[in-house]
């Protein structure tokens, strides 16, 4: 008789058991936890051990995370609503309809992909808040942070093809604002255009470009970039979050060593709670609130007011004050370009970790935040009811009296409180970067609102009760 | 004066071996460009026979009275017929952000509802943001038929009496 010299289990169960699960579950000890990691396809994003202080809820908040689950989300409630719905100006609407009325769950899961959509757009934006605050975008995590900013135009893509879809008077228009948008970039505009919709307007090629976007081109990129981006964490690690005595925030006395514990449970347990959270609060609100659908697009009647998207109308907003190259193009590129760059600026202080860099920082990000509160409503009013630069400027192209001159102005004025919170407030270049930062940010948010709420018929300004009402 | 030498001159004799490296990434990046080509040539606009973006014979010239404004869904344009007989057709599509701008009668003038932009009965900018006045198609008579064709809005910078086609 031969001597058995296959070394694995006897029993055939156990056999395949194994050839799919290679390590011990579960696993016995830290080495084992790590192999487990390290082995899984899924787990394997993560590195297998990770600072403990890094785990604190109120330093990241789980927006990342957050933002990966809505994906997912998204990825599996798309995928159903792709079985009852025929992207044509003749179905798409009734296709709605029928979805709502005749489809069981087919408002629960058409609700939960819109919210989580809408939700999405709002997480990201917040997370690279949350990175720009603490930090997290110093050496080596530069390049992590522009993948980041590719991610939140993917985002925002992916919400402007999918608004279209539905077909009603709100998507038709929208997207006719939005995508006239393009047509103002110099030159290659109109063509730009008239590529992404098929055709000089919105009609059944512009929604099978949409669609085919929005299924496959887009996500694909997406999950692509996603996965790139989620190892450049893994790689980098999390920046670790301090305290403004510069001690690691540990919870405790603070130390100078970083404690480190394994990914397995202490970081995936938190993750696995978190997303169930979530998943219940998204449902429960989906379950509340359907999502909007108007009548079925008219292309004979725009809307009063037609309004953009929401997280276009601090766009529209800067549409109604500047030339359209300006509003559209100039004064976004300007900006996307500054955040891109952002990581690469020289920095005078090691602030990684701490939120608003220092106290000062914190003061200042205050400052920063009052003056915009305060500046941009007045800027608006003053643009709406005191200043026509065109008209005062008559014998020039409003190109010039309403784009160059009053982009010079601002920039002008931002130059001019850069230098008050670097010489009056005696701030470091790093600390009065972040407040202009927050003023910016802070207009941004303001002109969306001001957008969304105080803009009624004709787009004159209101209040929002009346807006509303 | 220093004496620098010049460069000694690049050999200038390619090797086998990189004459193949530049073929083939030549012959790679050309199969690129033209798949990519392929591929965006599945965007491109299509034109869908028989509707906006044909000729409209729309009607007899006597069918509009002089000082009118007819809209016609169908073409997504305005035919005006001024009080001296001329004819001018308008794209309804505002050049600010491309809404569909109604004919408001009682004020005679176009007041686009997105922005508030307003347009004279000849197209002409009354009140911005629109940075040009309303695209007009090109109005031929034949045989006393009034027709438009769709096909290639004409943008303008002002407008004025040569916009006008007269029976």
């Amino acid at each position: 008789m031969t001597e058995n010299r296959d070394p694995r289990p006897e029993h055939l169960p156990q056999r395949i058991w194994e050839s799919i699960q290679r390590d011990e579950l579960p696993p016995p000890d830290d080495r084992g936890r790590m192999r487990l990691v390290m082995n899984n396809l899924v787990l394997h994003l993560h590195p297998s051990k990770v600072a403990r202080p890094t785990l604190k809820f109120t330093y990241t908040w789980g927006l990342g995370g957050l933002a990966l689950l809505l994906v997912m989300i998204l990825a599996v409630t798309g995928v159903l609503l792709m079985f009852e719905y025929t992207p044509s100006p003749e179905t798409a609407y009734t296709d709605m309809l029928k979805l709502q009325t005749e489809v069981w769950y087919g408002q629960l899961i058409r609700n939960l992909h819109h919210w989580s959509g809408n939700l999405l757009v709002i997480t990201v934006f917040l997370h690279l808040l949350r990175v720009f605050f603490t930090g997290g975008f110093r050496t080596p995590r530069e390049f992590n942070w522009v993948l980041g900013l590719g991610l939140l135009l993917l985002v925002v893509a992916a919400n402007f093809t999918g608004y279209l879809l539905p077909w009603d008077q709100l998507a038709y228009w929208a997207v006719t604002v939005g995508s006239s948008l393009f047509s103002y970039v110099p030159l290659i505009g109109e063509p730009l255009r008239n590529f992404l919709l098929g055709g000089p307007e919105v009609g059944a090629a512009t929604l099978t470009n949409f669609y085919g976007l929005h299924v496959a081109i887009i996500p694909l990129a997406l999950m692509g970039i996603v996965s790139f981006h989620i190892w450049r964490v893994r790689k980098d690690t999390l920046s670790v979050p301090r305290r403004l005595d510069g001690k690691i925030d540990d919870g405790g006395a603070g130390s100078t060593q970083v404690e480190k514990v394994t990914t397995l449970p202490h970081l995936v347990s938190r993750e696995l709670v978190f997303a169930l959270v979530m998943t219940g609060l998204i449902l429960m609100w989906s379950v509340w609130v359907n999502a909007p659908l108007e009548a079925a697009a008219n292309p004979d009647h725009s809307p009063n007011p037609a309004k953009a998207a929401w997280y276009f109308m601090g766009l529209q907003e800067l549409l109604l004050h500047f030339h359209p190259v300006f509003g559209a193009i100039i004064i976004p590129a300007l900006a996307l370009g500054a955040l891109a760059l952002l990581p690469y600026q020289r920095f005078d202080l090691n602030t990684e970790g701490v939120w608003f860099r220092s106290l000062k920082g914190r003061w200042m990000a205050l400052v920063g935040a009052v003056t915009g509160l305060i500046a941009t409503p007045a800027l608006v009013l003053l643009d709406e009811y005191a200043l026509d630069l065109p008209g005062l400027m008559p014998s020039l192209p409003t190109l010039i009296s309403n784009g160059w001159i009053p982009l010079a102005a601002l920039l002008l004025l931002l130059i001019v409180y850069y230098e008050i919170i670097k010489r009056v407030f005696k701030a470091t270049a790093c600390e009065s970067r972040q407040s202009v930062f927050v003023l910016l940010v802070t207009a941004f948010v303001v002109l969306t609102v001001i957008g969304i709420a105080f803009r009624c018929e004709g787009m004159a300004l209101m209040w929002p009760w009346e807006v509303l009402g | 004066m220093s004496d620098i030498k010049p460069p000694p001159m690049a050999d200038e004799t390619v090797s086998r071996r990189d004459f193949l490296k530049l073929a083939w990434g030549a012959a790679g990046l050309l199969a690129l460009v033209e798949a990519g080509g392929v591929a965006l040539s599945f965007f491109s606009p299509r034109t869908v026979e028989g509707q906006f973006g044909g000729v409209f014979e729309v009607g007899k010239v006597d069918d509009f009275p002089p000082g009118s404004v007819t809209p016609f869904n169908a073409g997504r344009f305005y035919l005006v017929r001024f009080e001296d007989g001329g004819f001018l057709a308008l794209y309804r599509k505002c050049t600010h952000l491309g809404c569909a701008v109604p004919w408001n009668q009682a004020e005679q003038k176009f007041i686009c509802p997105c922005h508030a932009s307003a347009f004279e009965r000849d197209g002409q900018v009354l009140n911005p943001p629109a940075p040009r006045p309303l695209d007009r198609f090109v109005v031929a008579i034949v045989d006393g038929m009034v027709r438009v064709d769709t096909g290639a809005p004409i943008q303008r910078d002002r407008t004025g009496p040569a916009d006008l086609v007269y029976a």
